[in-house]
């Protein structure tokens, strides 16, 4: 609903959506995707992607965005008639989807702090990837709110860096994208 | 399908060709008779393949961005894919203009450009440009070509791209190095694209669903665009007997004039910001309406939340992202308008007799009431001429001739779209979505190219001719007995009108200073140059300009003042419209919010 002329309405409740996209991984469908996002005002929360089918060159891009109704519907649309991109699928539509991200996370610290910081990622679940005597790299995947949370815990346990995957996503069920 | 396939391998297995070979057989092979270009380093060895053959004829055009809008004039009149050959660097940055003219319009162009060699793509080589970097948002598509093996489908596939669904521009850059790089040519397939298969045929619930709609409607409306235009002659046949049977009143787009016949009494003329009032008016007030091939643009709908609001709208778009773009459609058929019609009007002549449609004598009353306001009216004058009235002489004296007409962006481009008469469709060349000045003289020597012996005139600005006036010296070079008729009064019209309307008529930079005389600089380009200022005059040298056979710049000096109306103003409802003997104060008409608006 980008005209010159229409009013923004507040009233219009916007909602995240998680698309799946199959393209042709071929050089520049990234920088497509991406482009009609920026160019034409749309938000990617997250996006993702890695050739899924080699034998066929196909891509999944996992786009995590947020908007209207109607905006959604025209992401969706715009990106279907992109010439590379095969499928378009809303995650969303079909209930809640499985959706993972993986995250890096640099510690650093000393005594009681360091102590804390191993067994707070130990109670997460977090696998430790690499310790020295003053710092841990500690990796964790989970759903998206498990993930901001272990993140928000660390920032109090020496936090220094963060490194995120970017959200995989599948529908449930036995069907098949 | 395996023996054709075979049969295929066997015929071109043998055939190994340079990679600029393989650009021009594939040119050939896709049916193309007219290249429109410019050489250059990069693509030096695609003009040799070029010049040891005689079936793609060269157009040397003078600016690269006058190659891209040489071969839209070429396509949209007709019915072709147009083609340019530009080279790296600047080559390939001149013809954006022409690449995003013809993405907004919807103009199948291929576009191949040539690039440094591969192994120096990246170096900031001499000349080089990322160009499918550049070109990736005005294009419907592009390849940059880094194996000789991908080049023979690659070029079909462009073809095919740029001419299957919503047609657009696709861009083919290839190194230098593919060009000499020798290889395996292949001949085109039915089926170029692997996945690429835009839907044609519409859904047809939804089509008798919409038949249903129409059959019940008390006030409805046909609102048809450029859409109908691309999906060919058949589609315009098709909408022709649809809108006969229905008796339905049927307005247009700029892009989509000629449709619909202009003669015929069921149109009411252009709809929009420079629509007139009958057309406008109708769209505001109806019950159904049924839009073909059109895209809600916002030239056309003014402002959105007051745009005909009493309306169903049914809306047949062959891009299924156009449905629901600007506006909500209760019916969205996504397909291509000749199928669509067709599926229509045998649902349409399948309908019940004995259910009564809803009369629509008291519809097309309303719109006699509209009609009779006579908003294309204006004060003549027997001592300036009136760039109407220049328009109406233009099209009185062009009657029964075999016209083409483009124009250029501004004033005279509206005045031309509301007083010349179109009533076949590809005979109207303007650049509608981007608005880009400078469109038309190109585009009139792609269509002159196209039609040899037509009469095709580009209605002109003064400034709009400046921004391509180099195109003369093309014009000349082929023999191009092209018409440049300029409305000249001294100012970027359009723009003068809005700062006449909204900035208080402070003429900021809008006046066409330090002119050139236009009859002298067409006679040094090798024309024929023709002034005019006297209406009594006119009709003479009009004659003199159709008759010449050569290349003509008509300076046609009219009245410096005259706005163009109807205008919807900014901001503004249809039902709102402003008059040309309403328009004493309009800048008081459009509010602050207005203001901020295109």
């Amino acid at each position: 609903m980008s005209s010159v002329y229409s009013e923004p309405s507040p009233a219009a409740p916007t909602s995240r959506h998680t698309l799946a996209v199959i393209v042709d991984n071929e050089p520049g469908v990234l920088a497509r995707i991406a482009g009609l996002f920026s160019g034409r005002g749309y938000n990617i929360e997250s996006l993702t992607v890695s050739e899924t089918e080699h034998e066929k060159h196909l891509s999944r891009i996992t786009i995590v965005t947020t908007g209207t109704e109607a905006e959604i519907e025209q992401i969706k649309a715009q990106l279907a008639r992109l010439v590379p991109v095969h499928r378009v699928r809303d995650l969303s539509d079909e209930g809640p989807a499985i959706e993972r991200e993986l995250v890096l996370l640099k510690v650093v610290g000393q005594g009681d702090q360091r102590v804390e910081a191993l067994r707070l990622a130990q109670a997460f679940g977090a696998r430790t990837l690499d310790a020295t005597l003053s710092s841990f790299i500690f990796e964790f995947t989970g759903a998206l709110e498990d993930v901001e949370r272990f993140i928000g815990i660390m920032a109090d346990c020496g936090l220094v860096e963060v490194s995120r995957t970017g959200v995989a996503a599948m529908s449930r069920g036995a069907e098949a994208m | 399908m395996s023996k054709t396939k075979s049969e295929t391998v066997s015929e071109t297995a043998n055939e190994t060709m340079s990679g600029a070979e393989m650009v021009v057989r594939a040119l050939q092979d896709q049916g193309v008779e007219h290249l429109f270009g410019y050489p250059g380093g990069a693509v030096l060895p695609i003009y040799d393949a070029l010049f040891h053959q005689d079936t793609v004829r060269h157009i040397l055009v003078r600016h690269e961005q006058a190659a891209v809008h040489a071969a839209e004039g070429y396509a949209r009149s007709s019915g072709k894919v147009g083609c340019v050959l530009v080279t790296s660097g600047p080559g390939a940055t001149n013809a954006v203009t022409g690449l995003t003219d013809a993405l907004m319009d919807s103009i199948p162009v291929v576009c191949i450009t040539g690039q440094v060699p591969t192994q120096l793509i990246g170096s900031d080589a001499f000349q080089e440009a990322d160009t499918v970097g550049i070109t990736r948002h005005c294009t419907k598509h592009n390849y940059l070509v880094k194996r000789i093996e991908d080049l023979p489908r690659v070029l079909h596939e462009a073809f095919y791209v740029a001419s299957h669904g919503r047609p657009g521009p696709v861009v083919i850059d290839i190194p230098k190095d593919i060009q000499f790089a020798k290889g395996a040519y292949a001949r085109p397939t039915d089926n170029q694209h692997k996945t690429y298969r835009p839907v044609v045929s519409g859904d047809i619930e939804r089509i008798r669903a919409a038949v249903a709609l129409m059959a019940s409607a008390k006030r409805p409306i046909f609102y048809t665009g450029g859409g109908v235009i691309n999906s060919g002659p058949e589609a315009a046949r098709l909408l022709r007997e649809l809108v006969r049977l229905t008796g339905f009143p049927i307005t247009s787009t700029l892009m989509g004039l000629g449709a619909y016949p202009a003669s015929d009494q069921q149109f009411l003329g252009m709809l929009g910001m420079h629509g007139t009032y009958e057309a406008n008016h109708a769209m505001h007030d109806c019950d159904v309406m049924i839009n073909i091939g059109a895209r809600f643009d916002d030239r056309i709908t003014g402002r959105i939340d007051a745009f005909s609001p009493g309306s169903r709208k049914i809306h047949i778009d062959i891009d299924p992202s156009s449905i629901n773009k600007n506006v909500k459609a209760d019916i969205g058929i996504v397909g291509d308008c000749a199928h669509v019609l067709e599926d229509m009007l045998r649902l349409w002549k399948g309908l019940p007799q004995d259910v009564e449609k809803p009369s629509l004598k008291g519809w097309w009353g309303k719109i006699a009431g509209w009609r009779a306001r006579n908003c294309l009216a204006y004060r003549p004058s027997d001592t300036v001429i009136k760039p109407q009235y220049a328009l109406e002489r233009l099209q009185a004296l062009t009657e029964g001739r075999d016209t083409y007409i483009t124009t250029e962006v501004g004033q005279h481009q509206m005045w031309a779209a509301q007083f010349l008469k179109f009533d076949e469709p590809n005979r109207w060349m303007t650049s509608g979505g981007l608005g880009t000045m400078g469109y038309g003289l190109p585009a009139a020597i792609g269509a002159q190219i196209a039609h040899p012996e037509a009469l095709v005139i580009d209605v002109a600005g003064e400034a709009s001719i400046l921004m391509n006036m180099q195109e003369m010296s093309t014009a000349l070079q082929h023999r191009l007995p092209i018409k440049v008729f300029i409305l000249n009064n001294e100012y970027m019209g359009m723009v003068r009108q809005w700062q006449e309307l909204l900035h208080g008529g402070r003429y900021s930079e809008s006046y066409s200073h330090s002119l050139p005389d236009f009859v002298k600089l067409a006679e040094a380009y090798g024309g024929v140059g023709i002034r005019c200022d006297n209406p009594a005059d006119l009709d003479a040298a009009i004659l003199e300009m159709i008759d010449t056979p050569r290349p003509v710049i008509f300076d046609c000096i009219v009245d410096k003042m005259e706005n163009c109306f109807p205008m919807i103003p900014s901001g503004k409802a249809h039902n709102e419209m402003i008059l040309g003997d309403a328009a004493e104060d309009i800048g008081a008409i459009i509010d602050e919010k207005g203001k901020a608006l295109v």
